[in-house]
Formats: structure tokens, sequence, C-alpha cells
């Protein structure tokens, strides 16, 4: 894919809120020491005045965006998954979910590709705790035009929004006129007949570059880009699960609790699938490159293909 | 209002804290006794608050931060004309909007949802960090607990509020000196609470949490504080104004049987009488 143009969705998500900054007046952005990394830098450097640098304290700058949103304004609330959904999680439960305050949460570094800062930075679980508080909007985009377009989407959305983006370049996916992005609306990207593939993050370029190795091989999978994994497009997953009988998900997080959990949850109601869960498989990550470590936990194409393959 | 009335409020709002928890069966009477005369204070006479309009963007607001004391609360807005005072006794039952801790979505007049110790004052940095950044006067108060300041996410937002020098932010710290495992400097002493919020660039004052000219001196002194946060350091007894609950760490969290629930009450009404004698005097 050497041809195809590749961006971080954390740097989309801070050229994003400069754009939907401009319209709403009433957005501020909270920051706890990493607007460098974060790219809420980008923001604070166009409105200096509504960026607000908390410190290091992700607790109090959750509920300092409680406490804003409660007068009208749209805060976003930036840091690592790790600490925003890890470290702040009573907090974005307590003070932002259960009085469905309209605040935003915008989580960069997510997953294994934060890379060689290691286990204790890659937050895995992120997916499985904002999923399970009620009214949560949980979105992971997959590359750079559906990184804009949901953080708009969260803006527009009254109530508390989960966004999850990455810290590596990913490849530009939805780069087509005929793109419209609404929060859980899920999109067949290719469509197949023999297998589904759900996937999420930066697993949807992956699925995709799976799924042309598979059909190489005479297996026609099709590819479901997820990127709101609360509330989920069921009807969809529900519809290709039917017409497949065979689903792998697949995504840069725990396979408890997350996008895999999530698909589960919606078949064993109405359609009953086997189902292959592609992602970290309850271990924790460690230091290296992401492209090494993608490959070594099985998230890029190469991995996919395999355990599709092994479990038709 | 005189202090003869802001007293008589008080012990409505007492009676409103006794009945309620009684009639749950469930509740945290102490610390809502305890701080029954600094809410009468802000919800009487120091906050621009109105019942009829209880959502103008321009009001003062309050978050309890030391949300289980929510009986203490909904008994103030009740007197103050938010709701009816005969809904207190559904506090906690099913069905009721009055929940065990505040509920901004459903309680009219409650500014914040609490109960999670240590986020409310988070909470209250955030809306008086709005009120500079939109320009408007209001002020935000929040109620704290002296055990709920172990908590380190009050300490994160005191940092937040003097280092970005929030005037019109006024903490409250309840200090009954008593939380649910015994006395707080033997659980695990915050003291000296003043000179800790000091060292945060707060303006502190310790005041008779129990005596309205201490209380409006503190609270006009708060008003008039540029560039720093005020704390309050309240000395209250928990419990009080009922005799066996007095002082009592076993009243924290606990109950009034009818027996207890009659001894109260007459407590409260001898109360009462004292301060129509002291009326008519």
């Amino acid at each position: 894919m050497a041809d195809v143009k590749k961006i971080a969705t954390r740097e989309s998500y801070g050229n994003a809120l400069v754009e939907v900054g401009r319209d709403y007046p009433n957005l501020v952005v909270l920051d706890a020491d990493l607007a460098g990394a974060t790219k809420t830098s980008t923001f604070k450097k166009e409105f200096p005045d509504r960026h607000i640098d908390c410190g290091i304290a992700e607790c109090n700058m959750v509920g300092i965006a409680a406490g804003l949103s409660t007068t009208g304004k749209i805060p976003f609330v930036s840091s690592f998954a790790m600490f925003a959904a890890g470290r702040a999680f009573e907090q974005v439960r307590n003070s932002v979910g259960y009085p469905h305050l309209n605040v935003k949460i915008g989580a960069t570094h997510a997953g294994i590709t934060v890379g060689e800062d290691g286990a204790s930075h890659q937050c895995n679980e992120d997916l499985a705790l904002m999923r399970t508080i009620p009214g949560m909007v949980v979105m992971c985009p997959s590359d750079d035009v559906e990184a804009k377009a949901a953080v708009r989407a969260a803006v527009e959305h009254e109530g508390p929004v989960y966004l999850r983006f990455g810290r590596s370049a990913v490849p530009v996916i939805n780069d087509r006129p005929e793109y419209s992005f609404k929060i859980g609306k899920g999109e067949v990207l290719r469509e197949g007949t023999d297998v589904t593939i759900v996937a999420t993050g930066i697993c949807v370029a992956t699925a995709l570059e799976a799924a042309e190795k598979l059909a190489a091989d005479g297996v026609n999978a099709e590819v479901i880009n997820i990127c709101t994994i609360k509330p989920l497009d069921e009807e969809l997953i529900i519809a290709s699960a039917k017409k497949t009988g065979k689903v792998v998900t697949a995504e840069e997080h725990s396979v408890i609790g997350g996008l895999g959990s999530a698909v589960c949850d919606a078949l064993c109601k109405s359609a009953p699938t086997p189902v292959c869960k592609i992602g970290m498989q309850d271990v924790f990550g460690e230091s290296g490159s992401a492209s090494a470590l993608v490959q070594k936990y099985g998230l890029d194409g190469e991995g996919i293909y395999k355990q599709v393959k092994e479990f038709l | 209002m005189t202090n003869l009335e802001l007293a008589k409020a008080a012990n409505r709002v007492r009676k409103g804290i006794v009945s309620s928890v009684h009639s749950a069966k469930a509740g945290h009477p102490g610390g809502s006794l305890s701080a029954a005369d600094i809410y009468t204070f802000l919800y009487f006479e120091e906050m621009n608050v109105d019942p009829k309009n209880p959502k103008d963007p321009d009001r003062d607001r309050f978050v309890l931060s030391k949300g289980h004391t929510a009986p203490g609360y909904y008994s103030t807005l009740a007197n103050r004309g938010f709701f009816p005072v005969e809904d207190l006794l559904t506090l906690r039952k099913l069905g009721s909007y009055l929940q065990g801790h505040p509920d901004m979505k459903h309680i009219p007049g409650v500014d914040m949802s609490s109960g999670s110790l240590g986020q409310g004052i988070s909470a209250a940095v955030g809306m008086a960090l709005a009120g500079k950044m939109d320009k408007k006067d209001y002020r935000v108060y929040t109620l704290l607990g002296d055990g709920e300041i172990q908590e380190g996410q009050v300490w994160e937002a005191s940092m937040f509020a003097g280092a970005r020098n929030l005037d019109n932010l006024c903490v409250i710290v309840d200090n009954n000196g008593l939380q649910i495992d015994g006395r707080i400097e033997d659980v695990c002493s915050p003291y000296p609470i003043d000179q800790k919020f000091e060292a945060f660039n707060f303006h502190v004052m310790n005041v008779n949490a129990h005596d309205f000219d201490e209380l409006r001196a503190a609270f006009t002194e708060a008003r008039a504080q540029k560039g720093k946060p005020t704390a309050i350091i309240a000395h209250s007894v928990k419990g009080k104004g009922v005799s066996f609950m007095e002082n009592n760490a076993g009243w924290h969290g606990k109950a009034p049987n009818d027996e207890e629930y009659a001894v109260a009450m007459a407590d409260l009404d001898k109360i009462d009488a004292e301060l129509e004698k002291a009326g008519e005097a």
C-alpha cells in the first residue's frame, strides 16, 4: 500500500477540532499535558482561549469538563485512552455518563500501535469500559476521513461520546465522493458470501487486505466497517451473518468486551452464528514498533487472513 | 433574613432531614445535620437562585460534593420552594425523583449529580471556569466533607482552581471531624485543612458552621476576594440539633427507628420553641 496516503487518526482529530471549532464557538478542548501528542495543540494554536490544559490530572479534567458542559459548552476531553477511559473511568461513569452530560472524550494512543511505550500505555480495554456506560456513544474511526466525520457527528449529537484515535499513521480508505457518516451506521466495504469480517479502527484496512488474499484462495469475504461500537448497527451485521453463516471480528483491542463481544451480543439474540474474535487474546502488549506489534499479534492483513482461514 | 429567621429555617431543614431519613429507613443524617446551617445560609441568604427559574443561566451554582448528605440538600431545596416539602418523605423510595444521591436530571434546583466523593469539586471548578470564560458574574459554591478531602481528586481540583485564580469559586469544608470509620484524624488525618488549601493558593477562613454571623462575614469576605478562590473551613457538630446523634460517627449513615425519630423530632420541637421565645423577647 505504498502509494496510499497515510495519516494517524490523532492528527485527523486535531485538524477536525479546528474545523468544527470554527462552526461551534462553544466547543472547548481540555488536555492533560499531552496536547502535542493528542494533537489538541493544533486547536490550541487556532483557539488559545478555548484550550484548557489541566495538567497531569485526568480525573479532575473529566470533572471540569462535566461542569463546563452544564453551562452549555461542548467540551472535548483529551488524553491517552489508557488515562481517559482507564484512569478516569469512574469520573466518566459518574460525572459524565450518569447525568448524561454533553462531554466528548477524544482518546488517542489507543491499542498496541502506541508501540515503543509498551503495555503500560497500550490501552486494549477502553472500548469494553466505555460500552458499559448507559447512554455513551462509542466510536472507533478507521481513517482520516472517518475520524473527521466522527468528530463532527459527535458535536452534533447531544450527550456523551467516546472517540478512539490511534498514534500511528493508517491508510486513508474512505476517501470517495459518495462517503457519508452517521452515528450507528456500519458500512459494507466489500461484498462477499463465504464469511463476514466485521472490523473497526486500524483493522478495517487490514481486513480489506485479508479479504484480497482470501479472494486469491477462492474465499469470498464480506468486509463491514463498524466505526460506531455503540449503538451497534445490529441490523447490518445480522443480515450479513445470515447470508455468510460465519463471522470474524477484528479489532486492536481485547477480544473481551470490545467489538467482538458487541457483535456476539447482537448475534446471539436473533442469528446465532459461529464467531471468531481477532484481537488481543487476553494478553498485555509490549514494546516494539507499531508495525512489528500489529504483525506479532495478528492484526495485519496476513494475520487476519491466516486466522480467517483457520476458522473456516 | 435575620439570624432568627435563618435559625428557624435551618430547624425546618433539620426536621426535613430527620423525617425523610426516617421515612426512607436509610440515608445520612449526621453530615446532613452538621451542614444544615450552611445549606440554609447559602439558599436563603447567600446565593442568587430562583426556585421558579432553577436553570437561569446567570444563577449562582451549588455542587454538593459530599453527595451522601443529600437529605440536607433536598430539605433545603424543598423548604426554599424548589419542590414540595411533602415529597421529602419519598426519599430513596422506588419511583421517587429524590434519589439516594443528588440527580440533576430529575431534581429541580440540583446543578450537578454527585455522590462519588471527590468528583463534585471538579465539576464546580468547571462551572467557575465557564463563568470566567464567558465573563459572567455568577458564583459557584461547593460543599465537601472533611473525610471527603482524603480523595486525591479534591487536590487536583484545588490545584487547578488556585492556579487559575478562580475567585468566583467558594469551597466549603464541613469539618465535623467524623467519618464512617471514626475520627478523621484517627482514620487518615487531613489536618491541617486550612494550611493545605492555603498552599493551593486559596483564601482560607475558619468559621463556626452553626453561627450565622460568622457564616455571613465569611461569605461576604469570599465575595470580595480577587484573584484567589476561597475555602471556608466550617467547624461543625455532626448530627447537630438531635441530642443522641451529636458527635456520634454511628449516625453517619443510619436512619432513626420510630422511637428515635420521636426523640429527634422532640429535640427539634424544643429548638423551635426556644426560637419562638427568642423572637418574642
